[in-house]
């Protein structure tokens, strides 16, 4: 059978399709569950050095083409999911600690305490995040500039910046991550959204506005690949929409070096191995290698 | 192969208004509600309760269009001080509900854990299934749905005072029956009581018999968001539960912990 197994920043795994940050993260257990289920590697819930409760709910809202969620980053705190990491490790495949923070200080003391995961993933894209955590870090470029320094400065595991979809920004935003030391960028967060109940007038989720993800977002996710792909010599690992193997396939020919998958799970626990054995199938058929496709789009215009 | 693309149910919450209060012991009551949607719910699905402007809740429905909430947290308040014409926002039926199965049942309930449970004694009734139940609660008037479960069956009461019935916890009244019998044995209530259900059954050896329903911190209810899911195996309460087989539930970590909103580790029950 075709090997899909490759490397991203070092890290070695067996297939390119990973758990997305938010999702089934909050757990040692559930990450090895959904490693065990056949994700190359799982990513957590984002972590910061405070525990927080997030929003009230509503915190997810079904719409005609994705889900809407203002959770609001609710985590145990870094501290507390050390206790978590053994389960998750358990299964074998890289654990992408997810951490956030407001500042480089806060940033940097996240990162340390998840020192012991294979890499980091530095959350300055959340949509529905508090005041000074998230999104808002991204219009600062310095400040941007400075987490990432700052980070990369404090550990040694390879450190990924997950970026807001702003389509016209995003390069420029992954420029400043590659000079400043990231070791990849992933893109991209959940869109900022809302819903509002035409019933009462009120808009539905508990923190008023949340970001979207799912179908909707994919085509969106897909340009963001291809602009960054073009715009780096770091690896770009894709998340946006991804339901089934022919949407990482699409994502790899953008040049992803890897795909993650959230939402796609509410209703398919079992996505990572279909993911798996669809590329396979899919290589098999054309006569190509993993490393072939990759990319592919680009030398096709 | 082509992947499934079929993705959304497109479930935003629908308005639901408040036509009936009922009050069922100190800080219990029932609020049954305008909710057509509701209609295939099965017993022991749950519906995400928004009230409006506070927080969004999981409620079991207590039957199709109605919910027995216990006054515990600010939603809870809110609600349980609701009045016919008040509007609430309903996302759901979610979870697995009950498997029901068999011709002879054992129900045993505790407390406000009777909610999922009537209604499940009433479509067991229908059927023509033996329904017998087991209900406790702290005093005699703490004991809900008495009525209900008497119209289809057999019942014993326990109460921690014995005010009513056998003094003692309801999981004593199990050893009064041959929990063997039973086709299926169906619990919901108190985690430390669904512990000693569990217990029970499984040092008989027919934990795949029981059912149980959980309470878990849920806030997506659709299975992505992780804040329910329990130990060891990562199942999700939310959409693989709340009812979980016995088995399921051996060596988990009812009884001994949960987790808060934040995803920390509680202890509520003592450390071990």
């Amino acid at each position: 059978m075709t090997d899909i197994s490759t490397e991203v920043t070092g890290l070695k795994v067996r297939s390119p399709a990973m758990l997305a940050a938010g999702v089934l993260g909050t757990t040692g257990t559930s990450l090895r569950r959904i490693a065990v289920s056949g994700a190359g590697a799982v990513v957590t819930k984002s972590l910061g050095v405070q525990p927080s409760e997030g929003h009230p709910g509503p915190n997810l809202v079904e719409v005609d083409c994705g889900f809407l969620n203002a959770m609001g980053l609710p985590n145990p705190s870094c501290a507390a999911f050390l206790d978590e990491m053994d389960a998750a490790r358990e299964a074998g495949v890289p654990i992408i600690a997810s951490v956030i923070g407001r500042n480089a200080e806060e940033f940097s003391g996240a990162a340390r305490l998840m020192g012991g995961a294979d890499a980091l993933e530095l959350n300055v894209s959340c949509p529905h995040a508090e005041r000074g955590y998230g999104a808002s870090i991204c219009s600062d470029p310095d400040l941007l500039a400075d987490i990432v320094r700052s980070v990369k400065g404090s550990v040694k595991i390879p450190v990924w910046v997950k970026l807001p979809p702003y389509v016209d920004k995003i390069t420029e935003l992954g420029i400043i991550s590659e000079k400043n030391g990231a070791d990849a960028v992933v893109a991209i967060n959940t869109v900022p959204a809302m819903a509002i109940d035409i019933n009462t007038g009120m808009p539905i989720l508990g923190n008023i506005t949340g970001g979207l993800s799912g179908p909707a977002i994919k085509p969106i996710s897909l340009k963001c690949t291809y602009d960054l792909y073009k715009a780096l010599k770091i690896p770009v690992i894709s998340v946006g929409g991804i339901a089934g193997w022919e949407d990482a396939v699409e994502f790899i020919m953008a040049g992803a070096a890897a795909v993650q998958v959230g939402s796609a799970l509410h209703n398919n626990i079992d996505i990572f191995r279909e993911i798996e054995t669809g590329i396979k199938a899919y290589l098999e058929e054309k006569g190509m290698t993993l490393e072939a496709m990759r990319g592919i789009a680009h030398r096709k215009t | 192969m082509m992947s499934n693309r079929s993705w959304f149910l497109q479930l935003k919450p629908i308005p639901a208004t408040v036509t009936e209060v009922r009050k069922e012991a100190d800080d219990v009551c029932t609020l049954c509600f305008d909710a057509p949607m509701l209609d295939r719910a099965m017993p022991g699905q749950y519906v995400m309760v928004w009230v409006h402007r506070l927080d969004e809740v999981p409620m079991a429905l207590s039957s199709y269009n109605a919910i027995t909430i216990q006054n515990v947290g600010e939603a809870t308040r809110v609600l349980t001080g609701m009045k016919p014409g008040d509007i609430i926002g309903l996302r759901g039926p979610y979870g697995s509900g009950f498997g029901i199965k068999g011709s002879d049942i054992l129900i045993i309930a505790g407390g406000v854990g009777a909610a999922p449970l009537a209604p499940l004694a009433e479509a067991c009734a229908s059927r023509g299934i033996k329904v017998t139940a087991l209900l406790g609660a702290k005093t005699v008037s703490d004991l809900i749905f008495v009525e209900r479960f008497k119209a289809v069956g057999e019942l014993m009461t326990a109460t921690d005072d014995g005010t009513e019935g056998y003094l003692g916890p309801v999981t004593e009244l199990m050893k009064d029956v041959n929990l063997e019998e039973y086709d299926q044995l169906y619990a919901c209530g108190p985690e430390l009581m669904m512990r000693g259900v569990l217990d029970m059954c499984a040092e008989r050896g027919i934990e795949s018999t029981l059912q149980m329903s959980l309470h878990r911190y849920v806030k997506c209810g659709v299975g992505l968001c992780g804040a329910c899911c329990i130990d060891p195996d990562g199942l999700r309460v939310c959409c693989e539960g709340p009812v979980f087989t016995g088995d399921k539930l051996v060596g988990s970590e009812l009884g001994k912990y949960r987790r808060d909103a934040s995803g920390r580790k509680t202890y509520p029950w003592g450390r071990e």
